[in-house]
């Protein structure tokens, strides 16, 4: 009883100044002054009833375990099939995902179909630094660098040349994979914080660069006016521009700017798809186990004969050409870019993704993807509160389910 | 070609102003069982580092099959047939035990992306070839019930045989183990007994071991080499070395 009697009022007063601090006052202008504002008597009652609350609940904690452990859980591992049948339908259920995610665009607003394709973006970009962080061991925080290579090559080859969005795909993912490679080299030998620095610094020179570049990246003014995607020459566009036809002319529909939202949509989720099956072919192969190999050990590695420069380089690589594949994505849904678009917290949330989503684990991926992107939407009004619940949200991820929301499954391997 | 599968002349390792080893030279025939002996820090392992390429020697040869080892890289000479084990198990604890059996034949599979992308003919073959292979080795140390747990969930004495099995995987001729028996018990010290002898007699390979129980080194050993402080003190075959009076005190001390 008096340790948690100890532990209440512990656990109340940090969250009595917590509160105080990132509640209790607020920021105010007066003038061309800042002056600090007390809240409110009924914001104050709120803060005092949380502090109760939490006191109250660390004082009966063995109580309320032992009452909580009363109620009877659902077990779900019944909910799953069995293996034979799980296998016969697994097919049929990815068909069917995906024809609804081809259908599903056509029934709902457009911001809802917008905010699927920001989704499929960071999808493709947490699928990517899954390679390097999930499977490879590798810590990189300046991932978005990558994505800004993709973004630029498309802006800067669209503007300076003219080229198209589906030939500036490859480009960029190509690009990209080149600085990958280019990142690969000196961080061969670094392990841990050490590398993270240094993926850090490199995620910020890519930025500045392309910050004080002014005469070719625009600077921080960005590029605006990127052209959008064309099918196979025609234009999303009201007016078709000289020598060039309009999907809704061509199709003889009416015109909506509907179309381009989803069809940019469809892009996104061919993209995802592609990303996906090339990702989880490259896990099963030779090269993905020996990137997990040397996660796990990389003394062992080199004794058995495995090239560690070989194998962290191809990780890098293949890493960042996902992300210049998203980037020149980005670039052509947006229509304009700066170096705003590529800050350090980008390549934070992408981080986040896959250790919120699991280590190694594509679903795991995929899911805090959508959690990430979709729940800050749902919860517009709590805009303001936007990164306390994201770090509420680490946190408590980070206690009880450290491995993730869907940790890394093992491939079962037939021996015969 | 000489009748010798390992040359080793003249190895010295030195760490700035410490002399690790002084001057060894070793030799290990075909189907040979070596041990190497001598008190701790004596500098086995500093050795064993030196010929698997995890230190570039400071002076001497290393001959293996008639080439040169000294100076290339671990993994080059991992690949040319000479792969060790580790004093403490160094497996891939997270990833399946059929896993680390295919990790360690990656130079025996197609790596090329394209060829595993698109699951060419070629590719697969090879892929199946070596899960053969890998199932003969689990077979061999009896770990084929356990192919598909994880490799860190694995009783210790498992743990070790797995590595022997996971390096077996990679078609080697010479075999360096560290302390395999090391926190093993009499029982599993005795099937690891019998099974470094079935790897000489019926796999036809070499094996060179360094390890401090005596029974096992004195029972199976074709040739021992004593070291201590780095230094060779003594060789030749376990009656000899046991009744070596310079062995006897660098293990017991002077009377």
């Amino acid at each position: 009883m008096r340790g948690s009697l100890y532990n209440a009022v512990f656990a109340a007063g940090i969250t009595l100044v917590l509160a105080c601090l990132m509640l209790g006052v607020r920021l105010g202008a007066e003038g061309t002054t800042l002056t600090v504002y007390g809240a409110g008597a009924d914001r104050w009652e709120w803060i005092l009833a949380g502090v109760g609350l939490v006191f109250l609940s660390q004082l009966f904690s063995t109580q309320l375990g032992r009452l909580s452990s009363r109620i009877p859980r659902p077990d779900l591992g019944t909910l799953k099939p069995q293996e034979a049948t799980w296998k016969a339908i697994k097919p049929w259920l990815l068909a069917a995902l995906v024809v609804g995610l081809l259908v599903w665009p056509f029934m709902v607003s457009r911001g809802a179909v917008d905010l699927a394709t920001l989704t499929l973006i960071y999808i493709m970009l947490g699928l990517g630094l899954n390679i390097v962080v999930g499977l490879a061991g590798l810590l990189d925080l300046g991932y978005v660098a990558f994505y800004a290579v993709g973004a630029y090559t498309y802006a800067l080859l669209s503007e300076y040349f003219g080229f198209s969005f589906w030939a500036c795909l490859p480009i960029a993912a190509l690009l990209a994979a080149a600085f990958g490679f280019i990142l690969g080299f000196p961080v061969l030998r670094l392990r841990g914080d050490y590398l993270a620095i240094v993926t850090l610094g490199f995620g910020e020179m890519i930025r500045i660069l392309l910050n004080n570049w002014t005469s070719i990246t625009g600077g921080p003014n960005g590029i605006s006016g990127i052209e959008k995607p064309t099918l196979f020459g025609l234009e999303f566009s009201r007016r078709a521009s000289e020598g060039t036809q309009t999907f809704h002319e061509f199709f003889g529909i009416e015109y909506s700017s509907g179309q381009k939202v989803i069809f940019l949509y469809l892009i996104a989720v061919l993209l995802v798809i592609v990303v996906i099956y090339l990702i989880n072919r490259l896990m099963r192969m030779p090269i993905g186990r020996a990137w997990e190999a040397l996660r796990e050990d990389e003394i062992a590695c080199r004794s058995l004969g495995l090239n560690r420069t070989v194998i962290k380089l191809s990780a890098f690589t293949l890493g960042a050409s996902t992300a210049g594949f998203a980037g020149c994505f980005f670039a052509a849904r947006q229509g304009f870019i700066s170096p705003e678009s590529f800050i350090f917290i980008e390549s934070a949330i992408i981080l986040a993704i896959v250790v919120l989503g699991g280590m190694g684990s594509q679903i795991g991926v995929i899911l805090a993807a959508i959690v990430m992107t979709v729940l800050p939407e749902l919860a517009r009004e709590f805009s303001d509160y936007r990164m306390l619940m994201f770090g509420l949200l680490m946190v408590v991820m980070m206690r009880w389910r450290p491995e993730g929301l869907v940790p890394m499954k093992r491939p079962h391997l037939e021996l015969k | 070609m000489s009748q010798l599968l390992l040359d080793v002349n003249e190895l010295t390792m030195r760490f700035g102003g410490l002399l690790a080893v002084n001057s060894v030279n070793l030799s290990v025939k075909h189907r040979q069982i070596v041990s190497i002996i001598g008190p701790n820090g004596a500098g086995k392992t500093t050795v064993f580092n030196c010929l698997s390429g995890f230190y570039i020697p400071t002076d001497g040869s290393v001959m293996f099959n008639g080439q040169q080892l000294a100076g290339l890289k671990d993994f080059q000479i991992s690949r040319k047939g000479l792969v060790r084990t580790f004093q403490h198990v160094r497996l891939f604890s997270k990833m399946t035990v059929i896993e680390n059996m295919l990790v360690a034949q990656h130079r025996h599979l197609n790596t090329n992306l394209f060829a595993g992308m698109f699951k060419t003919p070629a590719y697969r073959r090879l892929e199946k070839e070596a899960m053969d292979r890998a199932v003969y080795w689990l077979e061999e140390v009896n770990l084929l019930q356990h192919a598909n747990r994880a490799a860190g969930n694995l009783a210790y004495g498992q743990q070790r045989k797995l590595e022997i099995a996971r390096c077996m995987s990679t078609q080697p001729q010479l075999l360096l183990l560290d302390e395999p028996a090391a926190g093993l018990n009499p029982n599993e010290t005795k099937e690891l007994d019998q099974l470094i002898v079935r790897l000489r007699d019926e796999h036809e390979i070499s094996i060179l071991l360094i390890e401090h129980d005596m029974g096992l080194v004195m029972g199976i050993s074709d040739h021992i080499y004593v070291i201590a402080q780095g230094t060779p003190l003594a060789e030749g075959s376990p009656d000899e070395v046991k009744q070596n009076p310079d062995v006897i005190k660098a293990y017991l001390g002077e009377s």
